[in-house]
């Protein structure tokens, strides 16, 4: 049992971030402190959220290009509420974000649900559409930190347990997934609806729907790590978080989730979120310049894919009975 | 079925099949190419000065140039969205080697080198490795650009050789730029080679079903090889046009360039899911993207709302056949 | 027991060009097994696809527990216990073999939430219950494919099932297995489920079932109790012809050897592979699916990698590491997932036949358009391909005239070696007397042809000589006069003949 969990991929990868986050420790100590590593995490924890929603599209044989523009427009679209209306209540805008995320999301699901259309082509289009729509809502303006109320800004870095809401907020999506994906049907149906369209189909789940619901929880975390990353950098703009699509899709791919369906875990997921997390932080520390932060997530995408393709080989049909043969087979 | 058919012989061709070649999508592109000069050249005075529409097509020359293998790539089932990654990647390189005093056409081959490079080894990766292209080019594209941040950080190169802006700068003929007589000098090869030759035509025979292709004879992997490089090759050509008109290389250089360029192909109606296009198409999308760029320009719309154009414009292309044939098909069970 | 639990009654099932089910009739009994059998092609799994939802018919009427009943998803058949193991896998391969048995039914706690350690626990119970041993934790990928099936069988069990269908169940299994699947029926029959088997064997037939139905090209043509009925009177139901009048097989002088294959090996799918074929024969190979032919067939066509042995066209060893190399030295292959590997479907007709020879009628790489239509034009008129225009898109044609597209275009390279695999598989009965009379025509013309299939009236009928196949080894080769349906059957399940 535990030699199959050090040779699974999340074992494998668990190894490596813990090695390169106490090599950087050797460096310099104060990195694996208990407060950095808070920090980190933190730090990653918009990451961690977005690529959970990613894994569930991702599983489905879809791709969700388009949560970073969802970030932005409904990042900006609740500093812009609590600019003009900065007496409603944190709740009120944090359901806000959530059902504006969600919105987003659901039109890229109906597309691919209803229509039929590839989701890349499909949140290719919202992207740009969404960005664009921030644009329109904001008229290109700025809403800065003395525009936003106190608890608007406060509410993530609020500490409980020495750590802030935000991170506390990975933590409750993690579990929730992490249930969900083992547990419930609705989590299984991810699996089974990209593993074997047809066989899932055979199975009475409505692959189409499954794809739905997966943009719909994209959009919904979207929704919410909007209004997250806007309060945490205490400012909303048109090209807040450009380009994280990339970032976010790289986590998932580091963990192991299959770009061909099927294949994920919510632990794998976290890691290679993780991973990007402490590669970010530790490249000041070690003296690199954080010029070589995107190298090397590229760098590690490539080698995550290839030891996924060279790993994860289809076994060969055998029909072979000749017990020699058998036996060499099993001998490999 | 149909026994009238056998004894009369099979023409090649039928009256109705042309007929129907006419009613394609590059027909309503050109419709709606034409509608946009109308509108343009109503709304705005300035729209048909010949400087003006000559300025306008700086905007969409260099994107256009990847656009073109962009689409024989796309045909084939793959995809490349690394190219705005190879351009900086490549114009990083020749800001460097000019930095070191390299002539003008040391610093424009360096560029090419760079891009074939980088596209052989996207290349590579999908076809050694049976990697997804998506999957290969998210990392690269992330590589590319990356080695650029490493090699420039900051800064900023504007040390080319004499000579080096004609490229992006300069006129062959009149109000004809360098870029735009390239664009359609490049667009008459692809044309001849999607549509003339037997490259274009594996082309479209393993976009349409690579399994049958390669029991058929076609070396399916090396015809992506290719595929792969001409893309890198012609992103290293748009980058040395970039470079030189910007006259500066930073890494940052084109970004976000991927999406526009998909956006155009897929425009010019070629499938998502590859096996079939036409080089004619994108050349009109290509154009239909200038027009109404540099007609929102005139009117003084942001550039911004363009991305909502051609996202809305993206999506009705490829929902809007799907939507016809659901239609149909529920026309015909009401029968 | 006189009741049928489940019946239909004049079901029909039309796809574009081919009229897979036309007003068939079953009826299935409870505690009774009945035998569904007919030729490939004959309707078998578009039925069971029909009798669980997956297809809805077009005309006709389904009957449960004497109700009408209306399947609009799989779900709905699920419901009322009709379980299936279909002929291809449908099944997971990246999940737990537990998951597999239990998805879309899985079992839950009082919490919402899956109950794992049930799942685990019954799917081992299940799994034993049916003598298959292993653990319900193991992925499915590292399965070997009769493993896989039991799992299939496992998943058809977790439900109250009241109706079984057993579409081939034993086509991919070992001797053993097999034998353990018969006693798993046996109990099933015992408990009272109504059970409907699939299978073109006959021994089978009159080992495990109670009653027949038999179906030929879509339509239903008996049925009746087994203990009334012999073997003869079933082939006879199921081919209604006789052996000799349907296939065109003509004398044709059989010449020199043209293609030597010896000692040819795979790792893990076939072994020690020999055989010559000479000019203007035919020589059939049988074997059951799974068997090891056609991966034989790829291995000569250039599509295998990891092949040993030796292989001589005219007594010159060549060497074949991919198609086009194959295509080169004068063998080509029309393959039997026609659609997936033979054609391109979006393609139209005259560039499907142009393909293999593209750069052949090129001239500097540019492509010779009348080169081409005259090329399709002669080899599509010479096969008789119905067509509205050689410019249509292939996938307008029927399956036949699709086929004959296939032909038409590796005629037109000049091979030597002609394979086909399964060459009327899914084709209306007009096309495929139209493609045994090409074959006689072909090795007329001086061609070779080797021919797998596993209707064995086609291999009896149009062989010159016949290899069977078992296990991924040839275990027999019968002249056209020794061969008996009787010799090869028993041959290519793993019996011995002495000839």
């Amino acid at each position: 049992m535990l030699k199959r969990l050090i040779y699974s991929r999340e074992g494998v990868l668990s190894i490596i971030v813990l090695a390169m986050f106490f090599g950087v420790g050797v460096i310099s100590p104060d990195f694996i402190s208990l407060s950095n590593s808070v920090s980190i995490f933190n730090d990653t924890s918009i990451l961690i959220m977005l690529a959970l929603g990613q894994m569930l599209v991702i599983l489905t044989r879809c791709i969700d290009l388009s949560v970073a523009a969802n970030v932005a427009f409904t990042g900006m679209f609740v500093a812009m509420v609590n600019q003009y209306f900065p007496e409603l209540p944190m709740a009120l805008l944090i359901f806000l974000s959530l059902f504006i995320g969600a919105l987003l999301g659901a039109i890229n699901g109906l597309f691919v649900w209803l229509l039929k259309v590839p989701s890349i082509v499909i949140t290719l289009g919202t992207m740009s559409i969404y960005r664009g729509a921030t644009f329109l809502l904001s008229d290109g303006a700025w809403v800065n930190s003395h525009q936003m109320s106190e608890s608007f800004i406060g509410l993530p870095r609020y500490e409980i347990l020495s750590m802030p809401v935000l991170g506390w907020m990975a933590i409750v999506a993690i579990i929730l997934f992490f249930w969900a994906m083992k547990f419930s049907v609705w989590g299984r149906n991810f699996y089974s609806a990209g593993g074997n369209p047809m066989a899932a189909f055979y199975s009475g789940v409505n692959v189409g729907k499954v794809q739905f619901y997966a943009f719909l929880v994209s959009g919904t975390l979207s929704g919410l790590c909007g209004y997250l990353w806007v309060s945490r950098f205490a400012v909303a703009y048109v090209d807040v978080a450009n380009g994280f699509e990339l970032q976010v899709i790289a986590a998932c791919v580091i963990g192991g989730v299959s770009i061909v369906g099927g294949l994920g875990t919510v632990v794998g997921c976290v890691i290679g979120a993780l991973f990007i997390g402490v590669v970010n932080n530790a490249l000041p520390i070690i003296g690199v310049s954080p010029f070589w932060q995107m190298a090397i997530s590229g760098l590690v995408i490539i080698i995550a894919v290839i030891a996924n393709a060279t790993s994860g080989k289809d076994k060969a049909r055998i029909i072979l009975r000749n017990p020699n043969a058998n036996d060499e087979i099993r001998a490999n | 079925m149909d026994t009238t058919i056998k004894k009369s012989a099979t023409p090649d061709s039928m009256f109705t099949s042309k007929l129907q070649g006419l009613l394609r999508w590059e027909s309503f592109l050109v419709l709606i190419v034409f509608l946009v000069c109308v509108m343009n050249s109503y709304l705005s005075p300035y729209f048909l000065d010949p400087w003006n529409l000559s300025d306008a097509t700086f905007n969409f020359t260099e994107k256009a140039l990847i656009a073109l293998p962009m689409a024989m790539l796309i045909i084939a089932k793959e995809i490349d969205i690394s190219v705005a990654a190879i351009i900086s990647l490549s114009s990083t390189l020749m800001g460097l080697v000019a930095q070191m005093g390299a002539p003008v056409y040391a610093v424009a081959f360096v560029g090419i080198l760079a891009g074939a490079a980088c596209g052989l080894f996207n290349g590579v990766l999908v076809t050694r490795f049976k990697i997804p292209s998506i999957v290969v080019t998210i990392g690269t594209m992330s590589l590319f650009r990356g080695i650029s941040y490493i090699l420039l950080g900051d800064q900023v190169v504007r040390d080319y050789p004499d000579g080096f802006e004609f490229f992006g700068q300069g006129y062959v003929y009149w109000v004809f730029s360098f870029e735009l007589v390239l664009f359609a000098f490049f667009a008459l090869v692809f044309y001849w080679l999607l549509h003339r030759t037997t490259f274009g035509r594996y082309t479209y025979a393993i976009g349409n079903n690579p399994t049958a292709s390669y029991y058929s004879g076609i070396k399916v992997d090396k015809h992506r090889l290719i595929l792969f490089t001409l893309v890198g090759v012609m992103s290293g050509v748009a980058s040395i046009l970039l470079t030189s008109r910007l006259g500066s290389t930073r890494p940052s250089i084109a970004m976000g360039w991927e999406l526009s360029i998909i956006t155009m192909v897929v425009l010019g109606g070629v499938s998502i899911l590859g096996g079939s296009g036409t080089i004619a198409g994108v050349v009109l999308a290509v154009i239909l993207m200038g027009l109404v760029t540099f007609g929102m320009g005139l009117l003084n719309i942001p550039g911004i709302v363009m991305t909502i154009i051609v996202g809305v414009m993206l999506i009705t292309v490829v929902s809007l056949p799907v939507l016809i044939t659901l239609y149909k098909n529920k026309k015909a069970k009401a029968l | 027991m006189n009741n049928a639990i489940f019946s239909l009654k004049k079901v029909s099932k039309v796809f574009p060009g081919v009229k897979a089910l036309d007003g068939v009739d079953l009826h299935l009994y409870p505690g009774q097994v009945t035998a569904l059998i007919g030729e490939n092609g004959a309707g078998k799994s578009t039925l069971v696809k029909t009798m669980t939802g997956i297809y809805q018919p077009d005309g006709g009427e389904i009957i449960f527990n004497g109700k009408s009943v209306q399947f609009h998803s799989p779900h709905d058949s699920h419901a009322l216990g009709i379980t299936a193991i279909h002929q291809e896998t449908v099944l997971f391969d990246d999940l737990a073999v537990a998951e597999n048995i239990f998805l879309g039914n899985y079992p839950m706690t009082k919490h919402f939430s899956i109950d794992w350690p049930a799942m685990e626990a019954r799917s081992q119970e299940i799994l034993s219950s049916i003598n298959a041993h292993m653990n319900p934790n193991q992925i499915l990928r590292e399965l070997s494919i009769g493993q896989k099936h039991m799992v299939g069988i496992a998943r058809a069990l977790s439900v109250d099932a009241k109706v079984v269908i057993l579409d081939e169940p034993t086509a991919a299994l070992s001797h053993h297995e097999i034998h353990e699947l018969y006693e798993l029926v046996n109990t099933l029959r015992d408990q009272g489920k109504a059970i409907l088997f699939i299978t073109h064997k006959f021994d089978e037939i009159f080992t495990l079932a109670d009653r027949y139905t038999v179906f030929r090209d879509g339509s239903f043509v008996g049925e009746g109790f087994i203990k009334d009925t012999n073997e003869a009177q079933l082939v006879e139901m199921m081919v209604a012809r006789s052996i000799e009048a349907t296939y065109p097989k003509k004398d044709v002088e059989i010449g020199e050897t043209l293609l030597e294959v010896s000692n040819l090996c795979h790792t893990t799918e076939f072994a020690d592979i020999s055989f010559s074929l000479k000019k203007g024969e035919i020589l059939g190979v049988y074997g059951l699916v799974g068997s090891g032919r056609t991966e034989v067939m790829q291995a000569l066509f250039g599509t295998t990698d990891h092949v040993t042995g030796s292989v001589k066209m005219n007594g010159k060893e060549v060497i074949i590491h991919s198609p086009k190399e194959a295509i080169d030295n004068g063998i080509v292959y029309v393959p039997e997932e026609r659609q997936k590997q033979g054609i391109v479907l979006e393609l139209p007709i005259y560039q499907n036949v142009s393909l293999p020879q593209m750069e052949r009628l090129a001239k500097h790489g540019q492509i010779d358009q009348e080169g081409e239509m005259a090329l399709a034009r002669q080899y599509c008129e010479r096969l008789q391909v119905k067509a509205s225009c050689w410019d249509e898109k292939v996938m307008n044609l029927s399956g036949g005239n699709q086929q004959k597209v296939v032909i038409a275009k590796w005629l037109a390279t000049n091979p030597k070696v002609i394979i086909l695999d399964e060459p009327t598989k899914g084709i209306d009965i007009g096309s495929k007397a139209a493609v045994h009379e090409f074959m006689s025509e072909l090795v007329d013309s001086g061609l070779s042809v080797i021919m797998v299939s596993s209707e064995l009236p086609e291999i009896l009928g149009m062989s010159d000589r016949i290899l069977v196949m078992n296990e991924g080894l040839i275990v027999g080769e019968l002249s056209r006069a020794d061969a008996t349906p009787e010799k090869v059957v028993s041959l290519a399940t793993g019996g011995s003949v002495t000839c």
